[in-house]
Order: structure tokens, then C-alpha cells, then sequence
């Protein structure tokens, strides 16, 4: 089994920190996930706050919005780093299947993880 | 239709602007007043990822942005001018006489900056420009989200 990928979760406010602590009480793990805010930071800070989550290791980042800071961020960091993959619309179902499947190369995690949180929204009614 | 908003935020396009501002002004046009991201085409994708299809965004340098300016102002679309910094800000209050109203609506920490306001961070120097664009009688005020009030210039400076 290869290494275990991380997944650092970024989103605006405390999105991030609540997601991994839900996930945490779901699935008993918490050591998969790392939360990250954009709070008070401009894009060369946010990226830097990102950087220092994911250190040198493979990792999957996992943004809320599918543009604005969060995910440009993310992206500046990923540019020359074919280690890192990147997901947005992140949801509670993309990462507990991520947490059980991070002996996955980053971006064969990513896609697994993205095809999962797809697959939890639908609209229900009459 | 004039400009609704010429907005100094370090983070240029991101979803306070898009959505926070965007929407209840019905924005159809984003003008993003910067001369870095005016020359990289991939600094200007990651900022279009952000927008969706029913706002054009428009990248301009300086020196384009007083050419387009007063084209900007008579788009029948609503407007929204983006800079990233105050020397920006400064260069086109002097070379846009039309441009009557600043909004502060983000500049973060960094060395040498101090708090102003949760979302303002100026050092004294960039204190002394935002006096000198509101000398030339630009009405300067913060405001992060339209919901919010505005803060006047002499309020957090």
C-alpha cells in the first residue's frame, strides 16, 4: 500500500473546520483531514496558509466554491506541484469516501472523492 | 449607467465581489484594474473561474483602464471596477476626474500594516494616499458587503 494522501479542506469562514470535525465523529478519523479559512488573509497569505497545511507531502485539496479565493489559492499552490489535485464543491459525503480510500494516487483520490460528493446531491419534493 | 462600484480589494475577484456585490446590483460587467494580471493569461483564468457566464470580466492595465473608462461608464450593463492595491487606486482617481467614489472593501495584513477595520490593514504611508485620493475629492469609504454601513475614510484612518 502506498503512502496515505492527506486532504486539506479550505473554505471561506469555518466551513472547513466544521466538515473535518464532522467527518471525525462519523468516521472515527482524525488525522486524514486538515482545515483551512481564508479568514483575514489576502491570495499571497492564503496560499501560504495552504502551503503550510500541506507541507511536502501528496495531498488532495478540497475547496468550497468552484472560484474566488479559496480555490485560485489553491490552485497557485498546485500550478507546479503534480503531487496535489484539487476538488471543489466540497461536501461531508466527498470526504468520507476520501478518508477510506487515501492510499489512492492524489488525483485517482480526487476524482473518487468528487464522484461521490456528486453523487449526494439531488433534490427531493413534490 | 455609471459605475456601481470601484472597489480596492487585494484579493481582486473572489465571492464577496461576485456574489456579496454581484448580485443585488445585477452586475453584467467586472473590470479588473491590474497591470500583473493584465500580462499573465493564467492569472486571468483563475480570476474568470470565479465569474459565472452572464458577467463579462475585463482585464485592463492602467494606462487601458483611462482609455476605458468613460466606455465603461456608459455600458448599459451595471459595472464593477476591481483594483488590487491603493497605487492603483491612486493612478486612476488622478486620471479619471469621473471616478467620484472609492470602496475599500479588503486590504489584509501584512508587515508593516496595522488594524484599521477587521478587513482594513494600511501602513501610514498607505494612509497618506487614501488622504490624498480623498483630497482630490473622491468620497473614500470601507464596506466589505453592501449589507454592511459604510465606514468613512476619517473613521478608520
Amino acid at each position: 500500500m502506498s503512502e496515505s494522501v492527506r486532504g486539506v479542506v479550505v473554505s471561506h469562514a469555518a466551513v472547513a473546520e466544521a466538515l473535518v470535525r464532522a467527518v471525525a465523529v462519523i468516521a472515527g478519523q482524525s488525522d486524514a483531514l486538515v482545515a483551512v479559512s481564508n479568514e483575514g488573509c489576502d491570495t499571497a497569505a492564503l496560499v501560504a496558509r495552504i502551503g503550510a497545511a500541506v507541507g511536502s507531502e501528496p495531498a488532495v485539496l478540497f475547496i468550497d466554491l468552484p472560484g474566488g479565493s479559496c480555490l485560485t489559492s489553491a490552485l497557485r499552490l498546485a500550478h507546479d506541484r503534480p503531487d496535489l489535485a484539487v476538488v471543489t464543491g466540497v461536501n461531508l459525503a466527498m470526504l468520507l469516501e476520501f478518508v477510506f480510500h487515501r492510499d489512492l494516487p492524489p488525483i485517482e483520490a480526487a476524482r473518487r472523492a468528487a464522484e461521490a460528493g456528486g453523487r449526494a446531491i439531488e433534490a427531493r419534493g413534490t | 449607467m455609471s459605475i456601481a462600484l470601484c472597489r480596492v480589494d487585494d484579493r481582486l475577484i473572489h465571492g464577496q465581489v461576485v456574489v456579496g456585490w454581484g448580485q443585488p446590483l445585477h452586475c453584467g460587467l467586472i473590470a479588473l484594474v491590474d497591470d500583473e494580471v493584465r500580462r499573465s493569461e493564467w492569472e486571468q483564468d483563475l480570476y474568470r473561474m470565479g465569474v459565472p457566464s452572464h458577467i463579462e470580466v475585463v482585464f485592463a492595465s492602467v494606462d487601458e483602464a483611462v482609455e476605458q473608462f468613460a466606455a465603461w461608464e456608459s455600458d448599459p450593463r451595471v459595472a464593477m471596477m476591481l483594483m488590487g492595491d491603493l497605487d492603483t487606486a491612486r493612478a486612476l482617481c488622478e486620471r479619471c476626474p469621473s471616478m467620484r467614489r472609492l470602496n475599500i472593501g479588503g486590504i489584509h495584513h501584512r508587515v508593516g500594516r496595522t488594524e484599521r477595520l477587521r478587513y482594513v490593514y494600511l501602513s501610514d504611508g498607505e494612509v497618506a494616499t487614501l488622504r490624498a485620493i480623498a483630497a482630490r475629492g473622491v468620497t473614500v469609504t470601507a464596506q466589505d458587503v453592501p449589507t454592511a454601513p459604510p465606514v468613512p475614510l476619517e473613521d478608520f484612518t
